[in-house]
């Protein structure tokens, strides 16, 4: 029994430590890339990580001369008579105090409006537009044409090919909110009512995590979304497959599915571009199953999620504005049969 | 990706024994009760976080997985039945896990296409978060 006793602590120890290690190991799982401003992949980030390490290693200069300054004080300040005379006092002032400061405050202040004019400069003519709006708490993104017409509508992933730029048109749906990819550029806020843009180039391939960064209700944490640059090739075939409609299903417990989505509500609020289902309150799901994640990169897309998702969306991220749908059993397995066929 | 897991547990099984040897060298440990055959606890989490169990479940161990469609999943191991049709046995939750349609053919709770050694491992995960002997059956 003693033994037995034993066995469990031990076994419950080495459980501890393996699921803290677990656990941090899936929380980075579960952001499925890390979000880094350290990193940048476009000239926009690279000058906005630049100017911060510029500012980093000044101010810790500065802030270094001081202490010795400091420390130089107090160790003068225990012999009699040791104070500097009274120019040599006001002429360290005048330096240290005014000069100094004035010369690196002014080339900092310069340094930044210099990035900030180039980053706000107007994108080349060869640019790529996309339209993203703002939801509480998910990403509607839009594909444009030349002439601004909506040619492929997807949430939550925005897919961009390798060095060609993009600009970004940023509306939002209801309150405020802001678009931030830390590899790409600096944030932008996105407003109801007033178009904002932004542009960048990413030069390597690769998923970056963006995030909303204006506090905008209870899921502002769990509202981010992937910007995936790939191959010219890669990206044309990616546009051409959004742009079509869903393809009727030839399975029978798919048609069910199809039959479910459109009989219980989801409809009202949802798209799929090629059946009778144009709601807009939600994410246009024409090609749900090629996306990622699912809820603004909440959870990953696969089966179980979806179905949970589904059943009980407000348990995996609460408050958002998707119904519970209570489904017959054979109901929600059709249902997500059908939607793993919308590739 | 599911190569790369594949591959990933075919190390993890090599370096078992060396880690099992390791361990028995510390005395006190020896008596760790051994996993079933073939089940990896540290996978069976990750793969319960990555294919949706916690939009359905509470899990212990896990925070992300609190859904309330199904029932939670703490002190699993405890339960005299599974789903309350099948009396709980390491087996037989490795079996449920990977097609519960077989059990229950009504159930909602879906077919994730698992194999059964990563059912396995998603038991072993579960049946850890409890008192019992994975090996034995056997409560604490
Ligand atoms: C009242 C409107 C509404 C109804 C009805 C509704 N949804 Fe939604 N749905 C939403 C909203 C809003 C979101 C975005 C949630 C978020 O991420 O914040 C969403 C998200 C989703 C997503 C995730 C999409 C993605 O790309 O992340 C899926 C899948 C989905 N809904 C399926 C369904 C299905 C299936 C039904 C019917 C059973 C349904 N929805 C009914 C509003 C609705
Ligand atoms: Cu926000």
């Amino acid at each position: 029994m003693i033994v037995k006793r034993n066995a469990h602590t031990g076994n419950r120890m080495s459980c501890g430590l393996g699921s803290l290690l677990s656990c941090v190991m899936a929380s980075t799982a579960r952001a499925q890339n890390e979000q880094t401003v350290f990193e940048p992949v476009s000239d926009h980030a690279e000058g906005i990580v630049w100017l911060w390490w510029a500012m980093f290693w000044v101010g810790a200069v500065i802030f270094l001369a001081v202490m010795l300054l400091l420390a130089v004080g107090l160790w003068r300040a225990r012999r009699p008579n040791s104070g500097l005379g009274e120019s040599a006092s006001r002429n360290l002032v005048i330096a240290a105090g005014v000069a100094i400061p004035l010369v690196i405050l002014l080339t900092l202040v310069g340094g930044s409006l210099m990035l900030g004019r180039s980053i706000a400069a107007d994108p080349p003519p060869n640019v790529m537009r996309v339209r993203v709006t703002g939801w509480m708490w998910w990403w509607q993104v839009d594909y444009l044409d030349q002439d601004g017409k909506v040619i492929a509508s997807t949430a939550n992933e925005i897919h961009v090919p390798v060095g060609r730029p993009v600009e970004v048109q940023l509306i939002s749906a209801d309150v405020i909110h802001s678009f931030w990819v830390p590899q790409l550029h600096g944030k932008t806020d996105v407003m109801p009512g007033q178009l904002n843009s932004t542009w960048f180039t990413a030069e390597k391939a690769g998923v970056y995590r963006g995030q909303c960064a204006e506090f905008c209700g209870v899921q502002h944490a769990l509202m981010a979304f992937l910007v995936i640059a790939e191959a010219e090739t890669d990206f044309r075939r990616w546009l051409e497959r959004q742009a079509a409609p869903a393809e009727m299903p030839e399975n029978p417990r798919a048609r069910f599915g199809l039959e479910v989505f459109l009989d219980r509500g989801c409809a009202s609020c949802h798209t799929v571009r090629g059946t009778d289902a144009q709601g807009n309150i939600g994410p246009d799901l024409t090609h749900l199953a090629s996306r990622r994640t699912l809820a603004a990169v909440t959870i990953p897309n696969t089966r179980g999620h979806l179905g949970g998702w589904i059943s009980d969306p407000h348990s995996v991220k609460e408050g958002v504005f998707m119904p519970r749908t209570l489904l017959e059993p054979e109901e929600l397995t059709a249902l997500t049969v059908y939607l793993e066929t919308l590739e | 990706m599911g190569n790369k897991v594949v591959i990933i547990g075919k190390l993890w099984r090599l370096m078992l024994p060396i880690a099992l040897a390791l361990l028995s060298g510390c005395g006190e440990r020896a008596s760790v009760p051994e996993l079933p055959a073939r089940a990896d606890v540290k996978r069976g989490r990750q793969l319960a976080e990555q294919v949706g169990c916690g939009s359905c479940h509470r899990i212990p161990g896990i925070p992300s997985a609190n859904g309330q469609v199904g029932p939670p999943l703490e002190g699993l191991a405890e339960r005299a039945y599974i789903a309350g049709i099948l009396p709980n046995h390491f087996d037989t939750l490795a079996a449920w896990i990977a097609e519960p349609q077989r059990f229950a053919p009504n159930s909602a709770m879906p077919n994730l296409g698992l194999s059964e050694d990563q059912a396995r491992d998603i038991a072993a995960y579960l049946y850890s978060q409890g008192r019992r002997n994975i090996q034995t059956g056997e409560e604490f």
